[in-house]
């Protein structure tokens, strides 16, 4: 095993203590002062950044979903290796969601409150029962990991039992929240600005989530094959871009299709504050890494699949900030910007997820051995289609 | 069940005496002094267009919005008409601020436990049959409180008779599905504020629409995933069959897992 990401001080390191210090220290600021006093929220600019960053961790954390469906609904075995760091991906993500909810209400100390007191109407309510149960969900994809850290075998094979059913669920669950985000501003057509708005904003928000949560895993098999070579060989991550290609495509289809029936391409004649918002998020997001996608030097690439995937989740990162703030605001009497408190929360919470990944993936087993998949999978290495990727000497 | 209850504001009537939030906050223990804007201690406020005062309150809509959005129901729309709020229930998601189409909710954004505050429509003196302290202070009879429907006959009759003092429209007769304040207006709507572009269709369909197809969602989505797992799964199990019969009987074992 390597060397722990804090046995020693690095620059990353350095940054995340210093982030997630600033960050605590903001929350308290929070929890005393309320919310008027910290945020740059208003009665007119209700939600904020906050909002806006959570959208953002959940459609991160669709890595979870969607590779959990492709390996163990779809049987792509050939995934099994990157199955672990999804999931925690994902866990992570929506206890850092949770948080941040939890930080945004007003009333924390009433965050149990839709759990018994219950508005179906509410699409605020379907999203916090979708999240928690699907962070229950996860919490038993990601027990066995912890399990099996510590040997206790009995327990992981009760759970193995009800995964089918469970996986089921999760993937569900996902499906419904992740558009559900979108519905949330179903609501608000008056408000949100008709680049944004949309009857298909469901539809949109997941759609988008997969593009982003497949390039996540990507960017993510990128960064942490540097020391595994055994990790996604660079035929199967090939493949995952196509997959993203392919979700990118039918974006745009059905986002200009929508737009055309609604008739609100003639926004984008002229450069205004929302259409350039709108064309940032659409081309850096969307249409360029769809078209470089297209070639195979660059889905074939590390360098090629940095490049595209950053701009993906960049792209997606602008389409669900301008959905929550600038899609919101009207250019230039009813404008908001967030407090450095504000920022300082997120960036904190951002550093607490990334530190926990480092942690956590140093001291569990997340990146299984050959042999621990075997056992676990109950294959042998001579089935050719377990054989895991051949190791690639790159990077 | 009681008659539905609504007032009737008739903008030709009111001289902006502000008697209506004076009322308001005497009836509401409210901090006494004039104010021109809705705030946590004005759940009323008159806006000037042109010489012409518009009563801003909570419009206690027929179908609310911030009901439907609120994820505790602590807010709910009583059947004689007022919206009443609950603060003991309320979790400060604040969709209700950010849903509302008047934008009329205000938060105590100050406070470590914040609540809404907006109109209860007097809640409890109408529960008394009182009419709302702002019907009651109105000296011209510009605010004037009643059963809903009667209301509307009047305001039809008002602009039947002097058509050329109304515009002829009632705002909140039919916007967002209808609303207990019922304005009647010397000039056309959008030249007073209001966001004449809501439409009828009450907001709460808008949502209505994507939730009713959850239930499909799950039901096809749950069919169709264990579908899947199902063929694949037994793919799987063929090949695992087919290795087995040309790697002999180690390999066999493995199948029968």
């Amino acid at each position: 095993m390597k060397p722990s990401f804090f046995s020693r001080i690095t620059v990353w390191g350095a940054i995340a203590v210093l982030l997630i210090t600033l960050g605590a220290a903001s929350a308290i600021a929070r929890f005393t002062l309320g919310l008027g006093a910290t945020t740059n929220l208003t009665d007119q600019f209700p939600w904020g950044l906050w909002i806006g960053f959570d959208f953002l961790g959940i459609g991160l954390a669709a890595a979870g979903f969607t590779i959990v469906a492709a390996v163990h609904l779809f049987h792509a075995t050939d995934y099994e290796p990157i199955v672990r760091p999804a999931i925690l991906t994902a866990f992570i993500g929506y206890l850092l969601v949770v948080l941040v909810l939890v930080i945004d209400l007003g009333r924390p100390d009433h965050f149990w409150h839709p759990l018994v007191m219950w508005n179906p109407h509410s699409v605020m309510f379907e999203i916090t029962w979708c999240v928690i149960l699907y962070t229950t969900v996860l919490s038993l994809e990601f027990a066995p990991i912890v399990l099996e850290k510590f040997h206790l075998h009995a327990p992981i094979k009760w759970i193995h039992t009800f995964s089918l059913p469970f996986m089921i669920v999760g993937v569900l669950l996902s499906t419904l929240h992740q558009s559900s985000f979108g519905s949330l501003y179903l609501i608000v057509p008056n408000r949100l600005h008709p680049l944004w708005y949309s009857p298909l904003l469901p539809v949109l928000f997941f759609i988008s989530c997969i593009a982003s949560g497949v390039s996540m895993v990507i960017l993510e098999t990128l960064i942490l094959s540097r020391n595994r070579p055994t990790l996604l060989s660079p035929a199967l991550r090939a493949n995952l871009a196509k997959i993203t290609a392919v979700a990118l495509a039918v974006y745009l289809v059905v986002r200009f299709q929508d737009m055309a029936g609604r008739g609100v391409l003639g926004e984008l004649g002229h450069l205004t504050y929302h259409s350039t918002a709108f064309y940032f998020e659409i081309v850096i997001g969307f249409l360029a890494p769809f078209i470089l996608l297209m070639f195979p030097k660059v889905r074939n690439t590390r360098q090629g699949l940095y490049t595209a995937t950053v701009m993906v989740l960049t792209g997606f990162a602008a389409n669900r900030m301008n959905t929550a703030i600038t899609g919101m605001e009207v250019w230039p009497t009813r404008t908001y910007f967030p407090s450095l408190l504000e920022v300082l929360i997120m960036l904190g919470i951002a550093a607490v997820g990334f530190t926990a990944f480092s942690l956590i993936s140093s001291y569990l087993p997340i990146f299984a051995t050959e042999e621990a998949m075997e056992a676990e999978s109950g294959r042998t290495p001579d089935e050719p289609w377990s054989r895991l990727p051949e190791p690639e000497p790159e990077g | 069940m009681a008659e539905k209850k609504a007032l009737l504001l008739d903008v030709t009537l009111c001289i902006g005496c502000n008697s209506c939030q004076a009322g308001c906050k005497t009836e509401n223990h409210l901090d006494a002094q004039e104010e021109k804007y809705l705030s946590l201690t004005a759940y009323t406020a008159l806006s000037e267009y042109n010489g012409k005062f518009v009563r801003r309150l909570c419009q206690h809509c027929e179908v609310p919005t911030c009901v439907s959005v609120c994820p505790v129901g602590a807010l709910e729309k009583t059947a004689a008409g007022p919206v009443t709020y609950d603060g003991e229930k309320c979790i400060g998601c604040r969709y209700c601020l950010q849903a509302c189409p008047f934008r009329v909710p205000r938060y105590e954004w100050k406070s470590t436990r914040p609540r809404i505050q907006k109109c209860n429509f007097c809640v409890s003196r109408q529960s008394k049959g009182l009419q709302t302290a702002c019907a009651e202070a109105c000296p011209t009879g510009a605010t004037k409180f009643g059963d809903r429907d009667a209301l509307l006959l009047e305001a039809q009759k008002r602009i039947a008779a002097e058509p050329g003092k109304y515009v002829n429209r009632i705002y909140g007769q039919e916007d967002v599905g209808g609303t207990s304040m019922l304005y009647i207006s010397p000039l056309p709507f959008e030249q007073l504020g209001f966001d004449v572009k809501l439409g009828d269709t009450p907001m709460p369909l808008l949502t209505h629409n994507a939730m009713e197809k959850i239930p499909s969602v799950v039901s096809v989505g749950a069919v169709m995933l264990a579908g899947v797992w199902w063929i694949t799964n037994r793919r799987h199990e063929v090949q695992v069959h087919e290795a087995g019969q040309n790697a002999g009987p180690a390999a066999k074992n493995q199948e029968l897992k």
